[in-house]
């Protein structure tokens, strides 16, 4: 295990998704309304639609292209799962993960 | 006294045997005994797919919980195999040592799965660990434990359960292998050619398909367990894992060891009577009826019906003819139905066919002295209620063969339901036809909840449930009671539009994340977040507090997303007009960006194909045109012909008029598209009478105004609102049209869907005579829409969110 600095929370508006580069990996982190933050690989499993563009409803991500809903806290999917990366935000807001 | 029956084999054909017995009144003639060797109720087999893929629990496919079997008196053995039957005694006994008289026995044993004598599947007399079979909810449960842990499964059998099985290992994660003896995919019901499309459906969705291949052996690793499977041609595949779906054979063991006659299951009669003993009936799998025996529900409905008839003696003349073959099924996600012979027989046979590979959808038919022999269809299966009836009718089929496979600029309902014969059948996996639907609301039902709960229509593969809810609709005399939540606005805020509205406006609520929490239950549905941005910028106009994330891609970035992720990009070019130097700057962009696609589109404008999320900010400065509104469910284009400046048939400026409407609407949000189009007389080159709203010139200054036309998968030519003198007028009318529907429609609702439904009429009372006293205030709330309109495009400088066209932000170590 690795862990990261990502940076400030405030890269990523709230209700969206942002795709991020860290080291070798490419992820797409979330941030809910309610404040919680999740990070998981960034293409669908279905046909690589780009989920960081999708709508966030809660914890659960739905897919731009096919409208697959995913929930962001297990990576569970209708038919197919997404790989997740344990990711958390400190008291002055900087995000950090870590990668296996 | 009552007489007792004993049943063997508690699956969907005892089970729906005993069912028809107890809805002829045999709970009155008959004490009833059931054996089923599962220790479970039974349940629909034709969902264990779904279990296995994870889509449904155990608890869904159960038809019958144990519950029922108490309800109805019904003594049930579960658990139990029935290993002989005494026919002189007029017994069974079970494995277990259970013994029943019987009066009457019926054997409805099914069927299990077949595994070849391939070396390495067995280890001693049972199948080695990693090999399972695919027809019970103990192998669904093994398969999916196994495929967890493993890598490569093979699944031998290209059959519709092995794919089925495919599909439901796809979702454990392993790479799936089909291997299949045959040269194509599914030879029962399909050709080569449709074998071929659907392999490469398959394929695109993961699955390796390895035709015309004979297992020799498996290939076992040192320690005994699953390494790989050997072909007949030299060729071999790793795997660890292998799931055998090889084909059926009938349980008639049972039958044979009692002296019935059993050729390739037990044989019967026309009454499903065994031919050597007047007090044995076998229905199902394990069944042989002249000669056939059959591995499809239908035919299952049909023996049980002969069989409760006969046995409860409600009907003794009741005879099983047979049944023809047709099914509907969904493989994979592909849909797909295939009646009779897939080739023809005969050189007179008549070939009908059709494909669209790029589409996945071809369509087969095979017909002989005007009747349907067989079919296959698949991709789009619209016609096949049609056609299946008219195979297992074998009704005369119209001259018009075209029509067979197509519905041309007609509704696809071409049948009502008034006009369907009480026999037909509403749903085919569970075999209910109009008729018993009409009963079960007779008794009571009176929802489409209801009704399926009882008959379970509906509840197999559920394609029919639209038509079951229209039925019951019907029956019900257009009154049936419905789940409320289907005429909110969205499903998780229990208001009707209307009153959503009004809602909105009383408590201020300006942001879709203040509605979910003050009108929703604090519950943020994801669907529900496009809808309500949509309704709230019509409300709030320029007070609306755009919440992006409330918004669909298209709408955050401005451009219209591509299956690859990248998005289109389209200027303004009202009435496809452009100047030379806009032309030029549109090449420019496309060069200096190597955008893949151009295309002209059919709305008469430049479409940039492929353009990265990045580069949409320079994109659209270097274009320096307006936003064209491509992407949204808004105003999105006014199309014209040239008009009377240059046609020398023209009537009316349709080309200048086109412009000052696009100048007008742009930017205006809306429940779907609105696609506009101005033609500059009744020769209707630019389409106007098939358009969301089109205006027509007929000379001397006046234009027809049309409204709810489509020119999409259906055809729906306008209606026409209303006349009008001068481009004003136009303008004024289509923006109060525009305007109420706005404030009307249901989200992703058109106005060729709208306009039936209000009816024009009333649409005309309320739009031109003003009848509600609305006009004014349609017209005011349109005018504040369009001066809060602006055009996104300006965002390439001004960011409304953080790294709002990023692709991908680095992160620095």
């Amino acid at each position: 295990m690795s862990d990261h600095v990502i940076g400030a929370i405030d890269q990523i508006p709230v209700g969206e998704g942002r795709n991020f580069q860290v080291a070798e990996t490419r992820m797409a982190i979330f941030r809910t309304h309610a404040g919680e933050i999740f990070a998981t690989q960034p293409d669908c499993p279905h046909l690589a639609g780009p989920l960081a563009d999708g709508l966030m409803g809660g914890a659960v991500i739905v897919c731009p292209l096919h409208d697959r809903h995913f929930d962001l806290r297990t990576g569970d999917g209708p038919d197919c799962r997404l790989v997740t990366y344990p990711v958390r935000v400190d008291g002055t807001g900087v995000m950090s993960v870590s990668l296996p | 006294m009552k007489q007792k029956m004993v049943v063997v084999g508690n699956g969907m054909a005892g089970a729906r045997a005993v069912e028809e017995v107890l809805a002829r009144g045999g709970a009155d003639k008959f004490d009833i005994v059931m054996f089923g060797a599962e220790p479970y109720g039974n349940y629909n087999r034709i969902l264990l797919s779904n279990i296995l893929s994870g889509a449904s629990d155990p608890a869904d496919i159960f038809m019958n919980p144990l519950d029922w079997y108490v309800d109805n008196d019904i003594v049930l053995h579960a658990g139990h195999k029935v290993t002989s039957i005494d026919r002189a005694a007029r017994s069974v006994t079970s494995d277990k040592g259970q013994r029943e008289p019987y009066d009457v026995l019926l054997i409805a044993t099914g069927s299990r799965a077949f595994i070849p004598p391939i070396p390495g599947l067995h280890d001693g007399d049972t199948l080695r660990p990693g090999v399972f079979g695919f027809r019970t909810i103990d192998d669904c449960n093994e398969i999916a434990a196994t495929a967890k842990i493993s890598a490569k499964a093979a699944v031998i059998g290209g059959g519709l359960l092995g794919l089925e099985a495919a599909r439901g290992l796809l979702n454990h994660g392993a790479e799936v292998h089909v291997v299949h003896l045959g040269g194509h995919l599914m030879d029962v019901q399909l050709d080569t050619q449709g074998g071929a499309m659907l392999a490469r459906e398959m394929e695109k969705m993961g699955v390796t398909i390895h035709l015309a291949k004979s297992t020799t052996h498996a290939r076992l690793n040192d320690d005994g367990s699953i390494a790989g499977l050997e072909f007949k041609d030299g060729t071999s595949i790793d795997c660890d894992m292998i799931v055998v779906s090889a084909g059926i054979r009938p349980n008639a063991e049972v039958g044979r060891d009692c002296g019935l006659t059993v050729e390739r299951a037990i044989v019967v009669d026309n009454h499903m009577r065994s031919i050597d003993d007047p007090r044995v009936y076998v229905v199902g799998e394990c069944a042989q009826h002249r000669g056939q025996v059959y591995g499809l529900v239908a035919p299952l409905w049909d023996q049980a019906k002969v069989f409760a008839d006969h046995v409860t003696q409600t009907n003794l003349a009741a005879q099983y003819h047979g049944s023809k073959l047709a099914t509907k099924l969904k493989v994979m996600g592909v849909e797909l139905a295939s009646m009779g012979i897939t080739e023809p027989e005969h050189p007179t046979d008549e070939l009908i066919q059709f494909t669209e590979p790029s589409k996945g959808i071809y369509k087969k038919l095979i017909v002989r002295d005007g009747r349907l022999v067989g079919g296959i269809l698949m991709g789009d299966i619209s016609k096949a209620a049609y056609l299946m009836q008219a195979f297992d009718r074998d009704t005369a089929l119209p001259d018009e063969r075209l029509s067979l496979l197509f519905d041309i600029g007609a509704p696809a309902q071409a049948i009502t339901i008034d006009e369907m014969p009480d026999d037909t059948q509403v749903c085919n996996c569970n075999g209910v036809s109009k008729g018993a639907i009409g009963a079960c609301v007779l008794a009571g039902a009176k929802s489409a909840t209801t009704v399926m709960k009882a008959t379970r229509a509906g509840m197999g593969c559920g394609s029919c449930k639209k038509l079951v809810g229209e039925v019951v609709d019907f029956f019900c005399g257009g009154a049936a009671e419905v789940d409320p939540s289907i005429h909110y606005y969205v499903p998780t805020v229990p208001l009707k539009k209307p009153e959503l509205v009004a809602a909105v406006k009383e408590q201020g609520l300006r942001s879709v994340s203040s509605v979910f929490r003050v009108l929703g239950g604090g519950i943020e549905d994801p669907i529900a977040k496009p809808a309500l941005a949509s309704l709230l910028a019509t409300v709030w106009a320029d007070e609306y507090d755009d919440e992006r994330d409330a918004r669909f891609i298209n709408d955050r970035v401005h451009g219209n997303v591509q299956k690859d992720g990248r998005f289109s990009v389209v200027p303004e070019m009202a009435g496809g007009v452009c100047t030379p130097a806009e032309l030029m700057r549109i090449a420019k962009v496309a060069v200096k960006y190597d955008v893949p696609l151009v295309k002209v589109t059919g709305g008469q404008r430049i479409d940039l194909v492929g353009i990265a999320k990045d580069d949409l900010p320079a994109v659209w400065q270097e274009l320096d045109m307006p936003a064209g509104s491509a992407w949204g469910k808004s105003y999105r284009t006014c199309k014209s012909c040239i008009g009377d400046a240059h046609c020398r048939f023209g009537l009316g400026d349709s080309m200048g008029l086109a412009g000052k409407i696009e100048k007008r609407f742009r930017g205006i949000d809306a429940p779907g598209k609105l696609k506009l189009a101005t033609a500059g007389c009744p020769r209707n080159c630019s389409e106007a009478m098939v358009k969301d709203v089109g205006a027509v010139a007929i000379g001397d200054q006046r234009w027809e105004i049309y409204i709810g036309g489509a020119a999409g998968a259906h055809v729906r030519k306008g209606d026409l609102l209303c006349t009008v003198t001068g481009e004003d007028e136009v303008i004024a009318i289509s923006g109060r049209f525009m305007q109420f529907y706005r404030e009307n429609a249901k989200w992703k609702e058109r106005t060729y869907d709208f306009v039936p439904r209000i009816g024009v009429d009333e649409i005309r009372a309320i739009v031109i005579d003003d009848r509600d006293s609305m006009a004014a205030s349609l017209d005011a709330n349109m005018q504040s829409s369009v001066e809060a309109a602006y055009d996104p495009w300006k965002e390439a400088t001004k960011l409304k969110t953080a790294n709002q066209f990023a692709n991908l932000i680095p992160v620095s170590a």
